[in-house]
């Protein structure tokens, strides 16, 4: 693959001649998502980079690249410890600015969702009879994994469906009667819910915190996929199962609704 | 049909007073309302700042007293730079907020009062709006995120189906405030401004970088704990007592430079997740901190790194002035908004985003 795009130099570590050549997954606001391998070519991993910020002081620079790797690697193995359906990490040099993780398999949650309304009519033109029994597992799965992170006494910040993977399941582990048409079509939004992109998490346990993580996801679901907005309540509904202070989360989330982000300011 | 789409040119009279600087300005607008061709230009552009002793701030009663006493000497001035009679004016503009209550009171009744006298029609200007638009017009951005910064507002705007959306804000005091309170506590001078007074003596210290808290909360922040951190750091300095990461003793100027390199990329980093999540590689700085070289650097360099490229305007557009509330008001007022005097009110509180702009696309 034309890996180490000419625009962007890849850090350091990707550049032994023992590295596998890396591929440039994407580009966000924070840094770098590469996909290559750890220790042996058959385990792939992924490597998020935070190249320096060159506006910024360098001590500066330096000290908050490096406390906000630590503290991502410190979230996802509370995390990973408790269960929680992460990526395990594998690497990390914090002053070099990189860390490698576990290469989820799959496609965003984002994606498998729209693939799933893609085959539906636009308006109400067709019998609206189709199961949604699919995209209502996936919303469960959702409300689960969040729940879990929340039991943990992690808070996301930044909870969107293209910040979840959903990996495919092992072959054995697939639902029983495989075959028919209607199982091909739940294809798109098959698979386990893996929470990913922890560079704004932080931990917390209060309800307030819980219930803003949710709001952000609501909010974001909403004007992802307005088609499925109605299904978002089954993803509350199954959250609000996960542990014992959720239901006081979503009695939480009434009040953060209510109130939503708007302050008024001084000019 | 309204008389006023025949019209080629479109003269408009703005009024701001919204802090401490009272402006007024006078704007053109030529060429069919809405079209790409359409131009705007600047008649005059005439401000007055009331300026506080060192260490000290401006208060709302003085500084309605300074905008009462002066507007009637501007507006004449306005109009005389301009070479224009009463005549040629369409319409009064004037800010109805946000900002401070009494020196937005002294200058809606002084704008109110033009109006009846004139016999022409009023509109009220939301202050941020005309930031963003009067930066739009001077530097021809099209698309970009607007960064807005002043002693009032820190916001990460973007535009999208006829409001100017909030991304991104201060979670308490505004950026410029923290810089003005921050003047007060080394007694530096209000003329022409404390953030350019503190600019200038930044440019002396960075021998150390002193450690302040860096708080950004995804696409907002947060400013009153570092100014608290820089009064303390402020007061170990003048009990001989403070000493920097090479165990020197630090200086005013190595204060001033630690507290912009901080604060400034602090809004330069949310402006750059804006611009990620909004999919631009444009931006727009505007209101008085924007005036900032150094912030002006930083952005450049950001916007750089992302192929992109920065816009910012001269003292003479950043920082507050009536110019800019005539150019905002003039676009509102042709698309038919008008302000009846019953309802010529203002306010301290104004959202960004309340307002509907009918103008854009």
């Amino acid at each position: 693959m034309a890996a180490a795009e000419t625009q962007f130099p890849p850090p350091k570590v990707l550049t032994y001649p023992a590295a596998t050549p890396p591929m440039l997954i994407t580009q966000g606001a924070e840094g770098r998502l590469y996909k290559t391998t750890h220790l042996v070519p058959t385990r792939p991993c992924a490597l998020k980079y935070r190249p320096p910020k060159p506006y910024r002081h360098p001590i500066l620079d330096a000290r908050l690249t490096k406390a906000r790797l630590a503290s991502e690697a410190k979230v996802l193995e509370r995390c990973w410890r408790e269960g929680v359906p992460v990526p395990a990490v594998y690497a990390m040099d914090p002053a070099a600015g990189w860390m490698m993780m576990e290469w989820i398999e799959g496609i965003p949650v984002r994606a498998g969702i729209n693939a799933w309304l893609g085959e539906r009519p636009e308006d109400g033109t067709e019998a609206p009879v189709v199961d949604d029994t699919p995209l209502v597992d996936l919303m469960k799965g959702i409300g689960t994994a969040v729940g879990a992170l929340h039991r943990t006494g992690v808070v996301h910040g930044d909870l969107t469906t293209s910040n979840m993977m959903l990996r495919p399941r092992e072959a054995g582990q697939a639902n029983g009667d495989v075959g028919d048409e209607k199982n091909a079509k739940g294809k798109a939004v098959e698979g386990d819910v893996v929470l990913i992109d922890f560079g704004l998490a932080t931990q917390s346990m209060s309800d307030e915190d819980r219930a803003v993580d949710l709001y952000v996801l609501e909010r974001a679901f909403a004007s992802t996929h307005p088609r499925a907005e109605r299904l978002f309540t089954i993803l509350l509904d199954s959250y609000g199962k996960t542990f014992k202070k959720a239901p006081s989360v979503l009695a939480k989330l009434e009040d953060v609704r209510m109130r939503g982000r708007k302050r008024s300011m001084l000019g | 049909m309204d008389p006023l789409a025949k019209k080629k040119r479109r003269i408009a009279l703005g009024c701001e007073g919204s802090a401490n600087k009272l402006g007024i300005g006078i704007i053109l607008h030529e060429g069919a309302i809405g079209s790409p061709t359409a131009t705007a230009t600047v008649l005059s552009n005439i401000r007055h700042t009331f300026v506080s002793p060192p260490g000290t701030g401006f208060l709302p009663k003085d500084t309605a007293h300074h905008h009462r006493t002066l507007f009637a000497r501007l507006a004449k001035q306005a109009l005389a730079d301009a070479a224009l009679g009463i005549a040629d004016v369409d319409c009064i503009c004037y800010t109805r907020g946000p900002g401070m209550g009494a020196p937005l009171g002294a200058v809606a009744v002084a704008a109110r009062t033009l109006a009846l006298l004139w016999g022409r029609p009023l509109v009220g200007v939301n202050h941020c709006v005309g930031h963003i638009e009067m930066g739009r017009a001077i530097t021809g951005a099209d698309h970009p995120v607007v960064l807005y910064v002043s002693g009032g507002n820190s916001q990460v705007i973007a535009y999208a189906e006829q409001r100017y959306r909030i991304f991104g804000e201060t979670l308490d005091i505004a950026v410029g405030n923290c810089l003005d309170r921050f003047a007060r506590t080394l007694a530096i001078s209000n003329d022409p401004a404390p953030g350019y007074n503190i600019e200038q003596l930044a440019k002396r210290g960075g021998r150390v970088l002193l450690d302040l808290p860096y708080a950004v909360k995804g696409m907002d922040c947060s400013f009153s704990g570092i100014l608290t951190r820089a009064e303390e750091l402020a007061a170990q300095m003048k009990a001989n007592g403070g000493k920097g990461p090479d165990g020197e003793p630090f200086t005013p100027a190595d204060l001033c430079f630690s507290l912009q390199e901080t604060v400034f990329a602090m809004l330069v980093e949310i402006t750059e997740r804006a611009m990620a999540h909004v999919g631009s590689n444009q931006v727009l700085i505007v209101g008085g901190v924007g005036c900032n070289e150094r912030l002006q650097e930083m952005m450049g360099l950001m916007a750089a790194d992302r192929g992109g490229s920065v816009f910012a305007t001269d003292e003479r557009f950043c920082i507050d002035n009536g110019i800019m509330i005539a150019h905002a008001g003039l676009l509102a007022y042709e698309t038919g908004f008008r302000t009846p005097i019953e309802e010529s009110t203002c306010t301290q509180r104004f959202r960004t985003d309340e307002v509907l702009v009918k103008w854009r696309k």
